[in-house]
This record gives C-alpha cells, structure tokens and sequence, in this order.
C-alpha cells in the first residue's frame, strides 16, 4: 500500500480549473519530486493533500484512508506536515516559540524535546539564535526554521513547497542535503520544485506537472534523461 | 542613510515644518477651540491651556525639526533650525490677530474676535503682543529642537515633572477634592489658587518629579528586582498586588462621588476593552459591532429586572447577569458563523454593519413589545446585595471593579493558555496555522464568544447602574471608543486597556466644558499616536518585536549573512 495516492483529482479556485485530473503516488520511504513551471499546479496539488483545499472530483488517499471527510487540522493530526511557500514563519515570535508551534498538537513532553534535539542537530545555525525574533533572521534560516518546524510535529509525510526559492546555491545544496537526511531518519518526502536538477538529484521518482496535469513520470534518473525535461526544465537545449 | 532624506535637508524643512505647525493651531483658533481652551488655569492666572495650545505649535514643529536633524547626523544645526521653525510657527496664528483687530465681530469666522486677540498677544495691544507671539514661538522653538539635544534620561524626567505639573494644573479641582482629605483645606487652598496651581507650588512640584525620576527608582530599581531570585520576585509581585487591591479598594472613598461615577464609566470600558482586545489583540478579528453585544447584556439585564417592563421583573440582578452574559455569548457565536471565512476588511464590513442592524432592532416597532423601541426599558432596579442597595456610585465602582479584574484575570489565563496560542497562530496566518493542526473554526467562535460575554457583562451592569436604557446609548461611537482606547493602549497588552480606557475614556469625562472638541482631540491623539509611538502606551510585548523588528535587523544582524531574501 502506498503511503500516499492521489486519484484523478480536479481542483477547482472558483472558475479556475487548476488541477485537471491528477494522479500520482508516493511509497513509505521515498522522496518524490513535483516539478513544473509557474502556475503549472504543484503548489496547489500540496493544498489539496493538506486539505486546505478540497478536490471537486477524486480522491486523496493516505495510508489507505481516505482524507474526504477531514479537514486541515485533522490531517496534519495523521502525520502530514507541510512547509508552505514563502515559509510562513510566525514573523514575530522568537525562533524556539515557532518551533513550539509546530509540536501543537503533541502532549507527549519527552518526544516534543526528542524532535527539537533532532530539529537543532540538523539545523546547528538555529540552536544559536533559537531566543532571536524569527521575522529578523535571513532568507537561509527562516526556510530552516520552516522546515524544523514541520519536523517538530513528528511527520511521517513531509510535503515541501519550493524550499529552494530564493536562496543562493550554497545554500540550496546545504537544504538539499539535510531534505535527504531527514529522509534517510524514516520520513518520506514530497518536494516540489522549480528547482528540477537539484530536486532530481536527491529524488527517487519525479512527477512532471503541466497545466494541472502530469505529463510524465519516471524514476529520478530516467527524468533527468529525458529530452523533454532537459529542454523545459534543465535549460539544456 | 535613506535616500529621500538625503537630498534637502535644509533650512526649508525647518520652513515646513513651522509653517505647518503654526498653521494648525491657525486652524484651532479659528474654530474656538483656542478661546474654549483658555477658560482653565493651568498655573496661577497667567498660564490657561489655550495658551499652552497656542504655543504648542511652535513647540511640536522645534522638537520635529530638531529630531530630523539629529538624525542627520547635524547636530550643530539643531538649535538654529529649531528657532527658525518656532519663529515660522508665530506667523500663521498673526492672520487671527489680525482679522480679529480688524473685523472683530465678523459673522463668518465667529471665533475670531477681540478675546482671542486677547489671548493670542497676552493682552500687550495687536502690536507688541504680534512681535511677543513671534518671539516666544521662536523661543519654543529652540526648546522643543533642544529637547532632541538631552540625554535620554534627562528627556524623561523632563516629560515626568511637565506632566505632573500641567496635570495637576489642568485637573486643579479634582485633584483638589482629593487632596483636601489628606492635606486639609488650607494647604489645599494654598496649592490650587484660582482653580489652578499656586505658580510657587508649580515650581516645587516640578523640581520634585523631576529630582525624583532622575534619582529615584526607576530602571535602576528594575533590573535590581530582575536579579532578585524568582521566589523573592514571586513575593515582590505579590505585594504590589496587594497594594494595588488595597489602593483600588479606597479609591472612591479618596476621590468622591463625582469621580467615583467617572471610575465607574472607566470600569465598563475596560470590561469591555479587554473583551475586545480578545477578538482584536489576541485572535485578530477585527470586530466593529462590538456594541451589539453591549446591547444585549443591557437588554437582557432591562427586560429581565425592570418591574414595568416586559417579563415584569422576574429576576433580581444577580441571577439576570449570567443570563445576560449567556445570551451575549450566545450571540457572539450565531454571528461568528457567518463570518467565519472572512478576512481583514471584509470582517470589519460586515460586523459594522451588524452592530447598526441591532440598534435598529432595538429602535424598531417590531421589538417594541418586548424592550420598548424608542422608549427603551425603563425604572431598572439598582442592584442589591444581602438588602443593601449598591445606589451610589462608589458602590457601583466595586462592581465594575470586580468586573474588570475577573475580565482582566481571565484575559491573562487566556492568553498563556493553548487557547491563546491559537489564536496567536491564526492572528499571524491562518493557512499556516491550520496545518499546525489548529481548529479555525472552533478557534474563531471562542474569540467571538468569549470577547461578547465580556462586552454582555458590561452592558448588564452599564444598564443596572443607569435604571433607563434607550437604543441611542448602543451607537457605532460606543464600539470606536473601545477600539481606540486597546489601540491606544497597546494592542494585545492586558495594562494597556486600562491605560487607554482612562485616556480616551476617563479625561474626556473630566473635560466636560470641551466635549464639542472630543471628536477632534480623539482624532488627532490616534494620528500622532500612530506616527509617534504606534506600539500603544503600555505594548504587549511580541507587538513591540513586530513594530521594532526592523531595528533588531539593524542592530543585531550586522555579522549575519545576508542571503539573497526570498518574497
Ligand atoms: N487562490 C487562488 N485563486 C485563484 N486562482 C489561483 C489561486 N491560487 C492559485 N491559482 C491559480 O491556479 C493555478 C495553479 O497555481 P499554483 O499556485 O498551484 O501553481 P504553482 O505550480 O505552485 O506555481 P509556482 O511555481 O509559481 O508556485 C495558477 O493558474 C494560479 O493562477
Ligand atoms: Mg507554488
């Protein structure tokens, strides 16, 4: 059974189509890719999992459990943690309440403080500045702060929406590398990317998104093959 | 340095500014408000607050000027600047002196006559009195730019000891009732001549607060009690709650019956203010009709006590006010619904207008039969407690007291609570705070609800104290004040809902003879508040980051690595 399968989903912002039948599945384990360009659908495809949107058509199926009749708070209970485009740090409160934040839901006070030592293991940089206001930190550290903040509700999915957005490539590979850290710890990945070379190296499978609809997919390798994806994705002619 | 300062940063802007100073209080002596002003002493007989207004122009535009300058990094031009723009700040106010030397009874500007001639030249004849006017502006002038010039902690005990004073001269009488029990009535009559301050005892109490909050306690005492240890601290905290029960408990009995029912009206609005803060402070919703709720605690309090109303009287007080607090909860949550997808603005639309469609309920023939329409409910009882009847106001204080500090207790409970934290989380992004697994709309509906018991509690005692309530006293004004006074205050901030209540609250009942400039100085107070100290009097403390997060950057992060910034 896979961990996550999403069948011939249409998702729909008012008249807006915006995702025309999506299928796609990612096993216990894995990291998968989305990619595809602007507007192509990838962020709203996480919306639809998370379920802050709800599809019109299909379905969304977790662990085998069909996620129709849950809302967003009831989903990430069921171990589905996203870091959401742009981040969406608390600006003003301090770096260890962010993380505070994400351990919402949990009552467990020995395995909250297991999930911040291993938040502040992979990220040394906010163990340093974990009393510093999270609105004043760089563009670097709030995605780290993003992503250890999702770690802190203990996923075992963890979607993630363009984590390489606007930081500098040293920086990039740096939050490549700890995304497959945090894999090989047990947690499975979504990744979507604009990003498509970096987000294939690190991926098993790739999904290819266009306009709402996937238009390939294949193990992470084979994509990077593949003349199309180097053509539109990869810049590569 | 920021690049649109850079360019001219000259002698014109001193201009400006004086010019725009001077000009404004053209405009407050135009409309009267200049003459109104002039009719309480501050100090002695010679000093009245229409003065003060008119010179504080002059004052405001020397003290702007000189901080722009300082923050240029010009130091050495800060008092010339500043004379230059109190001098430019005398000559608007010359247009009234001379429309009212030359058409002293003009039937178009009615304000501008030979009295405030006589004011604005301190009574030395339209000549001298023009060059006097200029003069001391440009004296003003270089004291507000050398104000900007003083070390921080001179700067504050100058505000201290200019507060006392002018607050003592402004409130003279009541500070006079209230002094006369500790003092005696010949000290007293000595202190406040002429309803206002003995000019000798201006200067006393001046140096007094001034030596005092350079000396005294102050921050050094702070940081001595921060390094005290947490037990002690605990101890100390409990004292001073002690004092402070033990000071709020004699104040009617300190202060009279008049200023008792001032306390009284103050003690609503901080129920009602921490309620709002609630919705507004803690949740973010941003709530316009908070009277509605107001409304119904009174309502419910009226038809359920009053003998001649509807149900006859059926209940005394004590048992109608959880009623009244149920259905205000009650409706809080029926109205949360619908607006349970509504954001900013929208939000703020819609309770507006739910507000109004409730006072026009209750104007309404339709409701007549049960709470009166235009005649409201009449002869409801005062409360009484064990047969004794709570029928003056400093009985009816304890009440909102008591009131206030359960509403102010739970507040804090709150706010520290997993409630609190949801609605911390929503208030910052609610998307962000569903996939933390927060339920929005259970979150929502307790801000809505809990922040409408309050307001209904509110309103049940507003109801008792007054015995007639008619639609008229559940205007859209009555949700404004509440507002302002937790912005005023400090958004959020538990203190500063009491500080905003006697601000907005509180002087305006105080400064009866100026009601006609209520509006105004409301306005105005929110303008320069903004510009000025938008964080509120007493901030709560993650406002003070969000509004100060920017310097942090600057201050802090000068070693960070800058990378290339994201949205
Ligand atoms: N709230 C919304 N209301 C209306 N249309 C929307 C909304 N959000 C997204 N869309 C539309 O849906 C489509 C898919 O958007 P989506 O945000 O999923 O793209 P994306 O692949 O994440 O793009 P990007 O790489 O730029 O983030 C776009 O055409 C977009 O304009
Ligand atoms: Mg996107």
């Amino acid at each position: 059974m896979p961990m996550l399968e999403l069948n011939n989903v249409h998702a729909y912002y008012g008249h807006i189509h915006a995702l025309q039948g999506i299928s796609l599945t990612v096993d216990q384990g894995e990291i998968v890719t989305l990619i595809g360009a602007n507007g192509a659908g990838k962020t709203t495809t996480l919306r639809t999992i998370t379920g802050l949107l709800k599809p019109r058509h299909g379905s969304v199926i977790l662990e085998g459990e069909d996620l129709a009749p849950y809302k967003a708070h009831q989903i990430v209970a069921r171990g589905v943690s996203m870091v959401p485009e742009g981040r969406g740090i608390f600006a003003k409160l301090t770096v260890a309440e962010n993380l505070d934040m994400g351990a919402y839901l949990r009552n467990d006070k020995s395995g909250i403080q297991e999930s911040l030592e291993r938040v502040y293991r992979l990220f040394p940089r906010l163990k340093e500045r974990h009393n510093q206001v999270a609105g004043t930190l760089s563009g670097g550290e709030q995605q780290m702060l993003a992503m250890g903040r999702a770690l802190m509700a203990h996923p075992r999915l963890l979607l993630l929406d363009e984590p390489s957005m606007g930081l500098a490539p040293v920086l990039v590979e740096a939050i490549f590398d700890t995304i497959q850290e945090i894999n090989q710890q047990g947690t499975t990945v979504l990744l979507v990317e604009q990003n498509a070379l970096m987000a294939l190296s690190i991926a098993h499978r790739g999904y290819v998104l266009q306009t709402g609809q996937i238009v390939l997919s294949d193990v992470a390798a084979n994509l990077k093959e593949n003349e199309m994806v180097q053509k539109a994705y990869l810049g590569m002619e | 340095m920021n690049l649109t300062q850079e360019h001219t940063l000259d002698w014109r802007t001193a201009a400006r500014n004086g010019l725009l100073g001077g000009t404004i209080i053209l405009y407050f002596g135009a409309i009267g408000m200049v003459s109104t002003f002039s009719v309480r002493n501050m100090v002695g007989t010679f000093l009245n607050l229409g003065q003060i207004l008119s010179i504080m122009g002059a004052i405001a535009a020397g003290l702007i000027t000189g901080r722009t300058f300082l923050k240029a990094d010009q130091r050495a031009k800060v008092i010339q600047m500043g004379a230059l723009s109190g001098l430019l700040a005398g000559l608007p106010p010359l247009i009234l002196i001379i429309m009212g030397t030359l058409v002293p009874n003009s039937t178009m500007f009615v304000n501008i006559n030979a009295e405030l001639v006589e004011i604005l030249t301190f009574g030395l004849g339209a000549l001298v009195g023009s060059l006097a006017l200029i003069v001391v502006s440009g004296l003003m002038g270089v004291l507000g730019a050398a104000f900007v010039l003083l070390g921080e902690k001179y700067r504050k005990a100058l505000i201290n000891a200019l507060l006392w004073v002018l607050l003592l001269g402004l409130f003279s009488e009541n500070a006079g009732t209230v002094l006369q029990k500790f003092l005696g009535t010949s000290a007293v009559r000595w202190l406040f001549q002429n309803k206002s301050l003995n000019p000798i005892a201006a200067i006393i109490i001046f140096a007094l607060t001034f030596a005092f909050s350079l000396f005294g306690v102050g921050n050094k005492g702070k940081t001595k009690i921060q390094s005290l240890p947490s037990e002690k601290q605990k101890q100390l905290r409990l004292i001073y709650i002690v004092l402070g029960l033990v000071f709020a408990l004699a104040l009617p009995w300190m202060v009279g019956t008049f200023l008792s029912q001032v306390l009284f009206i103050v003690g609503l609005y901080v129920m009602m203010g921490m309620g709002l803060n609630i919705v507004v402070g803690f949740a973010g919703l941003l709530d316009l009709g908070y009277v509605a709720f107001f409304a119904f605690g009174a309502y419910t309090m009226g038809v359920l006590t009053s003998p001649g109303g509807f149900t006859g009287g059926i209940l005394n007080f004590w048992l109608a006010l959880p009623i009244a607090i149920l259905v205000g909860v009650t409706f809080g949550i029926i109205l949360g619904f619908p607006v349970l997808n509504m954001r900013g603005d929208y939000l703020a639309i819609v309770t507006l207008g739910f507000g109004e469609i409730i006072r026009v309920l209750a104007y309404s023939n339709w409701l007549a039969p049960i709470i009166g329409g235009a005649q409201g409910v009449l002869g409801i009882p005062t409360p009484s407690l064990f047969g004794f009847r709570l029928g003056k106001p400093e009985y009816m204080y304890y009440l909102v007291l008591l009131g206030s500090l359960v509403a102010a207790f739970i507040a804090a409970r709150l706010r520290d609570s997993r409630l609190g934290r949801q609605w911390m989380a929503m208030r910052e992004d609610e998307d962000v705070a569903e996939t933390m697994g927060i339920n929005l709309v259970q979150t929502k509906l307790l801000a809505f609800a809990i922040g409408a018991g309050f307001s209904a509690a509110s309103g049940a005692i507003f109801a008792s104290r007054l015995q007639n309530i008619f639609p008229n006293s559940f205007g859209i004004l009555v949700s404004i004040n509440v507002l302002s006074l937790i912005i005023v205050g400090g958004l959020g901030s538990l203190p500063g809902v009491v500080v905003g209540a006697a601000i907005l609250v509180g002087m305006p009942e105080l400064l009866r003879e100026f009601a006609e400039y209520r509006l105004l100085m409301y306005g105005l107070l929110l303008i320069v508040m903004m510009l000025a100290k938008p964080e509120g009097f007493w901030p709560e403390e993650t406002r003070k980051r969000e509004l100060h997060a920017k310097e942090d950057w600057d201050n802090n992060d000068a070693d960070a690595e800058v990378v290339g910034a994201a949205d």
